[in-house]
């Protein structure tokens, strides 16, 4: 697969439509992922952002439009084949996702004893770089209990990289972190991104901490792709939506007040 | 009126799609238990949580059960100059009744709402949907191992309950009543057959065991993934444990007992 720019493309989706029961998520949606590069999906809370990634994962099926990974199409994917590709995706859960019964280095291990017959002293080595890499090596004997919101999402990361998968899907990875924490995971994603060649997505509505590593910005609202481009393109776009979004106003073509009857005759309703 | 039919049609629909939904669910465990051959630690891990940590429970109960068994099988024979047979009514409620179900309903209440309560904030906290992506199958890796850990401990915990009972009997009646002790044993002995009355209770604690893990881990798994959802399933899990229980009871035992 090439995108119209001569980019080989890891992931493509095409005319995605998504809809739980009458809500409609997605109407229509092209996304095109180049490979070796940090693709952001951004939009409001509530766009439907996670749920684009669990229809890459194949944990979801589209109602109308195709997807797909790596020259597959996800959705005609037989169940063997489905988790043949997802051992190649690795995913960054917003909560982390860690298993709560084992310790951070069990969890790190738990991909590589499932899906390898490595010996037990390779996957110690395996594990300990893992956990180096994301710093938390010293942290290995600590239960997800024990550890910080930050750590937790760097434990999840060790393990999502355990099995060295050609993309990482990150959902909210800045999400209620401290500003250390924070950097530490802005940083960490963009150094792993190039130092292992991988392909990353990251779904966020953090547009600093968003735009400073990516490669290329969409952004999602009502269901379709309302603006595309380079993050320094996005920022002087003619949208006067994606202006508002991506520089935080908060009133414009989104306002601020939630759609409701006048205001006056509302509070005068209460005297009758 | 038209309002009124509508929500008994949604509650049927939905009714009947939750039941085609844990048949569907328990088909795909039962395809996951070949797996377990490879890997039979996750299920002895299993057997010593749903099993073990549920034998208290099952000794301390038993225990009681027999010893009101001893002592009202004592007070109604003893009218009919009959408490030689205290005995045979002892093993025969026991192994017949009430160890099958007596053990499922403990079963229910503290294996089977801790395994609902267990899968359903695994699928809260995303666990489960984070193995899905790891490419690890949770029914296979989460499910099966404590569906089939279930089946095989509560058919032992009942017989172990069964057994407890019979000494609590024993205990009442020939310890605090008198009842002479040869002939509480050899009355037994003679008339409880080791097909009609034995198997017919490991039968009986084999399907309750089956249908109550089956209801826990499907609770557990369907569970909207809120608090408030895993509260509910924890519940629902008791209630309908217990109902199943009682309901295959009376059936199973018609087909057993029903022709004599």
């Amino acid at each position: 697969m090439v995108s119209q720019g001569g980019e080989s493309l890891l992931v493509q989706i095409r005319g995605l439509s998504f809809a739980r029961g009458s809500r409609v998520i997605f109407d229509g949606v092209d996304i095109d992922i180049p490979r070796g590069k940090v693709t952001a999906i951004m939009g409001p809370s509530g766009t439907g952002k996670t749920t684009l990634l669990k229809l890459i994962g194949g944990q979801l099926r589209p109602q109308r439009g195709t997807i797909t990974v790596d020259g597959q199409d996800v959705n005609k994917l037989r169940h063997r084949e489905l988790y043949a590709l997802r051992k190649r995706m690795g995913m960054l859960f917003q909560s982390g996702a860690l298993l709560t019964d084992l310790n951070v280095y069990d969890n790190v291990a738990f991909p590589l004893r499932e899906h390898t017959r490595l010996p037990e002293s390779m996957i110690r080595d395996l594990v300990l770089m893992k956990l180096q890499a994301v710093g938390l090596r010293g942290a290995r004997d600590m239960m997800p209990s024990e550890l910080s919101g930050g750590m937790a999402r760097r434990v999840a990361l060790a393990r999502a990289i355990a099995l060295d998968p050609m993309m990482i899907m990150y959902d909210e990875p800045f999400t209620g972190l401290d500003p250390i924490s924070k950097g530490a995971v802005v940083q960490l994603i963009h150094r792993l991104n190039a130092a292992l060649g991988l392909t990353s997505i990251v779904v966020s509505h953090d547009v600093q901490e968003t735009a400073s590593i990516s490669d290329y910005i969409y952004v999602l609202s009502e269901g379709k792709v309302v603006g595309h481009g380079k993050p320094e393109a996005l920022r002087d776009t003619d949208s006067e939506w994606v202006r508002q979004f991506m520089q935080g106003l908060p009133d414009g073509p989104v306002p601020f007040h939630y759609p409701a009857a006048d205001y006056v005759t509302d509070l005068l309703a209460g005297n009758g | 009126m038209v309002e009124w039919l509508a929500r008994l049609g949604r509650a049927g629909l939905s009714f009947f799609q939750r039941l085609g939904r844990g048949h569907l669910f328990l088909l795909q465990i039962l395809a996951g238990l070949p797996g377990l051959l490879l890997r039979p630690r996750l299920v002895i891990q299993q057997l010593y949580s749903i099993g073990v940590l549920s034998l208290l429970i099952i000794v301390v109960s038993g225990l009681f059960v027999g010893m009101v068994l001893g002592l009202q099988g004592y007070n109604t024979l003893v009218d009919f100059g009959a408490a030689q047979s205290l005995g045979v009514v002892v093993a025969l409620s026991l192994v017949r009744e009430l160890g099958p179900v007596v053990a499922a309903l403990l079963y229910g209440g503290r294996a089977g709402s801790a395994l609902a309560a267990e899968i359903g904030l695994m699928k809260a906290t995303e666990q489960l949907s984070g193995m899905e992506m790891m490419a690890v199958d949770p029914i296979d890796r989460v499910i099966a191992p404590r569906f089939l850990a279930g089946a095989i401990a509560m058919p032992l915990l009942a017989a172990i309950f069964s057994a407890v009972g019979v000494w609590g009997g024993y205990f009442v009646g020939v310890g605090l009543l008198g009842v002479d002790e040869g002939a509480f044993w050899s009355q037994m002995q003679a008339h409880v057959d080791l097909y009609d009355d034995v198997l017919n209770g490991v039968i009986k604690s084999t399907v309750f065991g089956f249908v109550a893990t089956w209801i826990a881990v499907f609770e557990g798994y369907d569970a909207v993934p809120t608090s408030e959802g895993v509260s509910r399933a924890t519940t629902r899990t008791v209630v309908h444990t217990a109902l199943a229980v009682l309901g295959l009871d009376f059936v199973l035992t018609a087909l057993m007992f029903g022709n004599h």
